[in-house]
């Protein structure tokens, strides 16, 4: 029988808690570094007057949030329908990846910032360049993670298909599809956090709604602790879309997760 | 200097199934071409059972892929029953060198891989999957994944799938090579039966002599790279053999003749 461990324990043991720990840990830190130090509110928000402020304002966080979380979505989902076929005909064809490839890392090299103001003079001042946005920040890595994933199959498992005479489909199916899977999974998870950024970006630039927009009033007025609660309802976005994948990669490859222990997927 | 033989089985030998006619192959590659196997010729009669032995990066596990039509030829044709090789023939199973198992596969959903892609009847396969599962003693760990496994049951998991789907012809590379001795005796010792009993044709690729002569009818001698045939022995020892048989002085003869072949080249492998 194992002996029951007091609850404290229990706590710091269990994974989920880790990271609350560590913000509670971080939420002191940051007070006692304002007290010390006798920052003012106007350079460092207090931990307390921001919390303050997600209270206060949390219908209007929520309302400006819910908006960048559509745009987030659609760009990620974007990324997903275009990035793994464009990343699938790229890995199997040699013509597709001489002539994609180079011009995906090139357009991957301009800042977005910079060209996110003509996606406003193109698309107005809707949901639509937010999406464009997101989707060009979060395909890339979908791109790149994919066509390695597909690329990465042993010559010798190419060969064990092929002597079972697999057909094309099978080939898919049975054997490149699921090889790829963790890969691709590893890619979408660095897509999601990067699809909170471009949707914000997006906003940033020419957008009357969106956490994104708030964050340029906050900014305007000094008013930092609200500056401060939008950046937290942001990050918990990108936590909960990261989460969501993660569930769904748990879901689609056990076999992976339990296998590859502590390294977190967050290659690229 | 071959030892005369029969075969054992008391019939007349049958005629050759797998053909190999000047057959050669070079490697492409960027950095140069590799000559990996010179011109052989031998045949494969109808159930026999051949070994080939030879020092490492001789070429075996080319043979055996030029063989099963995963790999074209560079000269040369070989044909099986009659059909010249130019792809993987049907009524095969491979034991590869690597294992290759699917990760994403408990065991006995990589043995069921082989019904499965070639769409056999799953009933069938199924109860003929955890038979062999039963026999190279991996009851227990049907559902487990190839890396809860150690290398010698992983080898083991991949030669049930080689024989799930009850092939004809049966190309092993090395598939004892992890195993440990005890285990090893006991899978040649199943792999005699099964041929015996479904009179398979077998191509068996080992770095143990012993091992060779033991289960084989014949057993092909290979030379340094690029490979060629240094001598190919009948094996006379009666079947069906026993362990026992490893002592007696014919074996022993016939060890020290092959042996001899990779001593007079300056390596033996293994
Ligand atoms: N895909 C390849 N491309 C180029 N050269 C290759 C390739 N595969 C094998 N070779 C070369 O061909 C030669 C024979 O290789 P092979 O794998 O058939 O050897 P082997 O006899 O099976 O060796 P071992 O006993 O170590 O498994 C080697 O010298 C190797 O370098
Ligand atoms: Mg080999």
């Amino acid at each position: 029988m194992p002996v029951p461990r007091p609850w404290p324990r229990r706590l710091v043991e269990s994974e989920a808690a880790r990271p609350l720990i560590l913000i509670v840990v971080i939420f002191v830190l940051w007070d006692m570094v304002i007290r010390l130090f006798r920052i003012p509110p106007y350079l460092i928000p207090t931990p307390l007057s921001v919390a303050g402020m997600l209270v206060t304002e949390w219908p209007r966080l929520l309302r400006e949030g819910l908006i960048t979380g559509y745009a987030t979505l659609g760009g990620f989902a974007l990324s997903i329908l275009l990035g793994i076929p464009i990343a699938m005909l790229i890995a199997y064809s040699r013509l597709v990846e001489s002539y994609v490839y180079p011009l995906l890392v090139f357009s991957q090299s301009i800042p977005k910032i910079a060209i996110a103001p003509l996606f406003v003079v193109w698309f107005g001042f809707g949901i639509f360049p937010k999406v464009i946005s997101a989707f060009l920040l979060g395909f890339f890595p979908v791109v790149v993670a994919t066509v390695m994933g597909f690329k990465s199959m042993e010559p010798e498992m190419i060969d064990l298909a092929r002597s079972m005479r697999a057909s094309r489909w099978q080939m898919f199916m049975k054997f490149s599809l699921p090889q790829a899977l963790p890969s691709i999974f590893s890619g979408l998870k660095v897509s999601a956090t990067l699809a909170v950024v471009g949707a914000v970006v997006g906003e940033f630039v020419g957008s009357n709604s969106g956490i994104g927009y708030l964050l340029q009033i906050a900014n305007g007025n000094f008013d930092l602790p609200l500056m401060f609660a939008a950046l937290f309802v942001l990050s918990m976005m990108g936590v909960l879309l990261f989460g969501v994948v993660e569930l769904a990669e748990k879901l689609m490859i056990p076999w992976h997760q339990s296998r590859r222990g502590d390294a977190v997927g967050l290659a690229v | 200097m071959a030892e005369s033989a029969t075969g054992g089985a008391g019939v007349a030998a049958p005629a050759a199934l797998i053909r190999v006619r000047g057959v050669a192959k070079t490697y492409r590659a960027a950095e140069g071409d590799v000559q990996s196997l010179l011109p052989l010729d031998f045949d494969i009669r109808q159930g026999e059972f051949l070994s080939v032995v030879g020092p490492s990066g001789c070429g075996k596990s080319t043979l055996l892929k030029l063989i099963a039509g995963l790999l074209p030829v560079s000269h040369g044709v070989i044909d099986i029953a009659g059909q010249q090789v130019d792809g993987p023939a049907p009524g095969i199973g491979i034991v590869f060198q690597n294992h290759v198992l699917l990760a994403w596969r408990t065991v006995l959903q990589n043995v069921m891989l082989q019904i499965e892609v070639r769409k056999l009847p799953r009933e069938s396969g199924l109860e003929h999957a955890r038979k062999l599962i039963d026999m190279v003693g991996l009851n227990g760990f049907e559902n487990k994944f190839p890396w809860q496994l150690s290398g010698g049951m992983q080898q083991r998991a991949s030669i049930c799938r080689a024989l799930v789907h009850d092939p004809a012809i049966l190309l092993m590379d090395e598939p004892f090579g992890a195993l440990d001795a005890m285990t090893r005796e006991k899978m040649n010792l199943e792999l005699q039966r099964i041929w015996a009993a479904a009179r398979k044709t077998v191509l068996l690729i080992t770095h143990s002599i012993p091992e060779s002569i033991f289960l084989s009818d014949r057993v092909l001698v290979m030379t340094e790279r690029p490979g060629a045939i240094a001598a190919i022995y009948d094996v006379a020892l009666p079947r069906p053999r026993t362990l026992a048989m490893m002592g007696s002085p014919e074996f022993a003869r016939l060890a020290q003749t092959i042996r001899g072949h990779f001593y007079s080249q300056g390596t033996l492998d293994h």
